[in-house]
């Protein structure tokens, strides 16, 4: 939690990036939506949550996953944006969509803002214990939840644990990056939000 | 005011899909028909900011959802609400209940009767205010009407009692 010793964060979605399958959707926010679209052309169902409403990614992944129930969705998100809407965990797990997949990126900071510490973790508390949030996923109901911190463990489990039954909980310790500014949209929204429903009808499941 | 077999046969009518919802002690009391009716499917969610961001999911692969909250969620909602429906601009239909508006007998005073309809003109929903049983065909117009300009709306439910 402390994200000291962690694993880069565009090296863990580099894994992602391996292992989605086509017509795999993948929603990015904040950190991760800036590493994304770092890594390549965009997908056309990508879904880059930016603009976002902090917090929200995982509960629009999870509209996405309950409309079409046999499309895989990912969904990337902080652990300061987790903590900002923790019961998602429980809405999700009520619904229990077996195609979607939740990645928490701990870093322990507000990255796109400076790096504060998040009340969650170490150094964000007191007692410099951290909030684990694989924990928070299984007491939130969720029984297929993994936690990596190395890269090349997460490399080495990432089938599996991709490919358990959803939904799928994936926390990976990532490691702040030194100045990171937040992620520009990349395009005009109600155009995007246009394509990218038509990607979404068109490959239909 | 309504049965929760009236709002479940509306809602199967005008195509909803998905109803997410926060309950209140009036909209709650219909969660049971929507659950039961065929093709519509209640997603109970933790807060009403997640409600905007599952129907705006919902939205975006193919399903027709419909958000019903009580008018404290529509507070409740708002950097959700103006993302969904101002940076996206998806035309999620809501229903909100307006606490206390026929009767304030357990809240005198009850401030939701002086924040509700400025806070829906502040983020530009148009709003239909539904006092009587007699103006169901009012909500079934304006959803319409909003889903054939492909913009969102809201029919406002007053209820008594808190």
């Amino acid at each position: 939690m402390s994200g000291h010793g962690a694993m880069d964060p565009g090296g863990a979605l580099a894994v992602l990036r391996e292992h989605r399958a086509s017509g795999d959707v993948v929603v990015t926010s904040m950190g991760s939506a800036r590493e994304w679209m770092a890594m390549g052309p965009p997908d056309p169902l990508d879904f880059v949550f930016v603009p976002s409403s902090m917090g929200q990614a995982p509960s629009l992944a999870l509209g996405i996953a309950l409309a079409q129930p046999a499309r895989r969705v990912f969904a990337c998100n902080g652990d300061g944006s987790m903590l900002m809407n923790l019961g998602a965990l429980v809405t999700i797990s009520a619904e229990s969509p077996r195609n979607l997949v939740l990645i928490v990126f701990e870093n322990g900071v507000y990255e796109v803002t400076g790096a504060q510490p998040t009340p969650g973790s170490a150094r964000g508390r007191p007692d410099r214990r951290g909030v684990h949030f694989a924990e928070i996923a299984r007491a939130c109901g969720w029984t297929s939840v993994f936690r990596y911190r190395e890269l090349e463990e997460w490399r080495n489990a990432a089938s599996e644990s991709i490919g358990a039954v959803g939904p799928v909980f994936i926390a990976l310790e990532v490691a702040p990056v030194p100045g990171a500014v937040g992620p520009k949209s990349p395009g005009p929204t109600v155009e995007r939000a246009r394509k990218f429903r038509e990607a979404l009808r068109q490959t239909n499941r | 005011m309504f049965s929760g077999e009236q709002i479940a046969a509306l809602f199967a009518e005008l195509g909803v899909t998905h109803v997410v919802t926060v309950p209140d002690s009036t909209i709650g009391k219909w969660g049971d028909a929507i659950a039961r009716a065929n093709g519509m499917h209640l997603v109970r969610v933790c807060r009403e900011g997640e409600a905007w961001s599952v129907a705006a999911g919902l939205h975006f692969g193919g399903a027709r959802p419909l958000v019903l909250i009580q008018c404290t969620g529509l507070f409740e909602s708002g950097d959700s609400l103006r993302n969904v429906l101002h940076d996206w601009k998806l035309p999620i239909f809501s229903v909100i209940g307006y606490r206390s508006f026929l009767n304030q007998e357990t809240l005198p005073g009850d401030s939701c009767l002086v924040f509700t309809e400025p806070v829906l003109d502040a983020w530009k929903i148009e709003y239909k205010l539904i006092t009587s049983e007699s103006q169901i065909g009012t909500i079934r117009e304006h959803y319409r009407a909003c889903l054939a300009a492909g913009k969102p709306g809201a029919a406002l439910i007053a209820e008594g009692k808190a």
